[in-house]
């Protein structure tokens, strides 16, 4: 699996390892405060076509940031499932980004820039300041009257190649040249407007400019590993698992996780609908194969103390499933040994068996007969521990979570 | 290092030296495509160490939440979206951006102290007296907070770091927040020319 992200809290501690946040936290205020953006005449400037600073700042730290990322994780060092992508909410993004650009051409600075405007004593970046703490305490006592809209128009973690149905790479190759087009422009209207003398500019923003495409071209050409590539580079460590048997948990063990409170545990039933609505564990949920992978950014998104646990009749589905679960980096995924045939054979009553045991069946299927499809209406959809007493070898490990610890701004 | 100059009272050299670092003439600005490609190192980084990208709002949010949660804690309990950072017993410093937002102040002031650009001073318009200044970077200050908390990020946590990882949404809050500020920005002229 990639090395990068880290699981800071996991090798330093959890409050020590907020000293990298720190740190990062340096590296950011020194660089806006270098580039100017302790000025707000020149955050202003922008908006008047004569000094395109913050435009040249802004789009080229994204482009070089992204070109980077991308690169990293199409190379296999750096994660892209564990990197934070900020959840889109369209309609209050939009109307709280109109809210904010009137306050940025009013109060000229964004929230970031008054802080450090702030810091190296600027007055108007003080009083800034001081009201963006008043807008936040304004938010925090109003959201709750409008709390439907800002919950509204939930797309999760969705991304422009996945919007636009192109290659990750084309994306960022577009991206880049936009930037690029959008610098040289800004540079006429500098010229025009700001009355600025293009010949001072520094030769070397084209040789920069030239790194940058040929990094995104890079991108381009290794691509992004799919969910088949991360399983050949973790099939070693992982396939091992699974031959040893070590991620199929016995029926016993999954219900006594079911009745442990430390621990919120997701079962995703694999079967077909049909098999699903003739029986299913209680609060199992219905993920068909093909939809499967839509549902792992928000597996991503569950607190640390999330099992999963994927089920089919046998093993063979499950067993598919779990391989894209850990493809995807989802931690602390297991499978249900012998699947809902080894879960009836353990909990419901014999007589029931015997009767309804079906005979020459194929693999993955329910070897049993259901007279109707009462889901998860039957007692053996919710056993009681009580009633049985099992033993088995117990398997289940919680793995650390990597990656970020929720919420971009937040 | 590569020689060691011994000075025969250096607690008067020290105190010198401190000096003409607070007096020293202020440096230029570096230009802007090298501001851009350092900020976009300190992204990639903090995106690949981290997982997490930058942010500054959320900082600023936690630390208000701070206050209210020690002048008022049960209001705090009581209204969902603070208590979900303070409610009860959770710490609302116990938080990365918390973090990210102290270490920009502390480096922004590093910055200006180095660079010879830390001095009380108000930036405005040519033709825009102090208080009106004062009163405009408050009012817009309070539009900026709202807004960044309604679109769940600022220019920092949204459009920099959502940018960078191609989000939808932080494209289109980009898109927004430029948008605006161009749209209005003829109306008030006056404030910055």
């Amino acid at each position: 699996m990639a090395p990068f992200p880290l699981a800071l809290q996991d090798i330093l501690g959890h409050w020590p390892a907020y000293l990298v946040y720190l740190l990062i936290g340096f590296a950011f205020g020194y660089v806006l405060e270098i580039g100017g953006f302790a000025d707000s005449r020149k955050l202003a400037a922008q908006f008047y076509f004569k000094d395109l600073t913050v435009l040249k700042v802004m789009f080229g730290a994204i482009i070089t940031a992204m070109v980077l990322i991308f690169l990293a994780s199409g190379l296999g060092l750096l994660d892209y499932n564990l990197v934070y992508v900020n959840p889109t909410y369209l309609w209050p993004g939009i109307i709280g980004g109109l809210i904010m650009g009137v306050g940025f051409i009013v109060g000229g600075f964004c929230p970031g820039t008054s802080l450090v405007s702030a810091a190296v004593l600027k007055l108007d970046g003080i009083f800034f300041a001081f009201g963006v703490f008043f807008g936040i305490f304004l938010f925090g006592e109003t959201v709750g009257t409008y709390e439907e809209f800002w919950n509204s128009s939930y797309l999760g973690r969705f991304t422009l190649p996945e919007w636009l149905n192109l290659p990750t790479g084309i994306i960022v190759l577009i991206v880049v040249v936009m930037a690029l087009l959008m610098f040289w422009g800004g540079e006429l209207l500098e010229k025009k407007v700001g009355k600025r003398d293009l010949a001072q500019e520094p030769k070397w923003r084209y040789r920069a400019a030239a790194a940058v495409i040929i990094g995104a071209v890079a991108v381009v050409a290794i691509g992004q590993p799919t969910t088949a590539d991360r399983w050949t580079t973790i099939e070693p460590v992982e396939g091992a698992r699974l031959a040893n048997r070590e991620v199929q948990i016995h029926p016993g063990e999954l219900l006594d996780k079911l009745h442990d409170p430390t621990l919120q545990v997701i079962m995703l039933d694999v079967r077909s609908e049909a098999d699903y609505n003739l029986f299913h564990i209680r609060d199992a949920r219905h993920v068909p194969p093909t939809t499967l992978p839509e549902i792992i950014p928000a597996l991503h998104e569950k607190p640390a103390n999330m099992l999963i646990v994927v089920m089919s009749n046998d093993e063979t589905a499950a067993t598919e499933a779990w391989k894209l679960l850990r493809a995807a980096s989802v931690p602390s995924a297991y499978i249900l040994e012998g699947g809902i045939n080894n879960w009836l054979a353990t909990f419901s009553d014999e007589e029931f068996r015997e009767m309804a045991l079906k005979t020459n069946t194929t693999n993955d299927t329910l070897v049993y007969t259901f007279p109707s499809a009462l889901g998860s209406r039957y007692e053996w959809a919710e056993p009681n521990p009580a009633h049985y007493t099992l033993t088995y070898t117990p398997k289940v490990k919680l793995e650390i979570k990597r990656g970020p610890g929720g919420g971009g701004c937040g | 290092m590569t020689t060691i100059t011994t000075s025969a009272t250096p607690k008067h050299a020290f105190k010198q030296r401190l000096l003409a670092l607070v007096q020293r003439q202020a440096r230029p600005y570096v230009h802007p495509y090298k501001a851009a490609i350092l900020l976009g190192l300190v992204l990639f980084g903090a995106f690949f160490i981290t997982g997490n990208g930058l942010g500054a709002s959320g900082g600023i949010n936690r630390l208000l939440v701070v206050i209210e949660d020690a002048l008022y804690p049960s209001h705090v309990d009581r209204t969902a979206y603070l208590a979900t950072m303070a409610g009860g017993e959770s710490n609302p410093l116990d938080s990365w951006v918390v973090f990210v937002t102290i270490g920009l102040v502390i480096g922004g002031f590093t910055s200006g102290l180095v660079n010879g650009r830390l001095n009380i001073t108000t930036n405005r318009g040519p033709h825009v007296p102090v208080k009106v200044r004062w009163v405009m970077a408050f009012i817009g200050g309070a539009f900026m907070g709202y807004g960044a908390r309604l679109a769940r990020g600022c220019t920092s946590g949204q459009a920099l770091s959502g940018g960078a990882v191609l989000s939808v949404g932080s494209w289109a809050f980009m898109l927004a927040v430029f948008a605006s500020a161009y749209a209005l920005a003829y109306f008030v002229r006056k404030l910055w020319n």
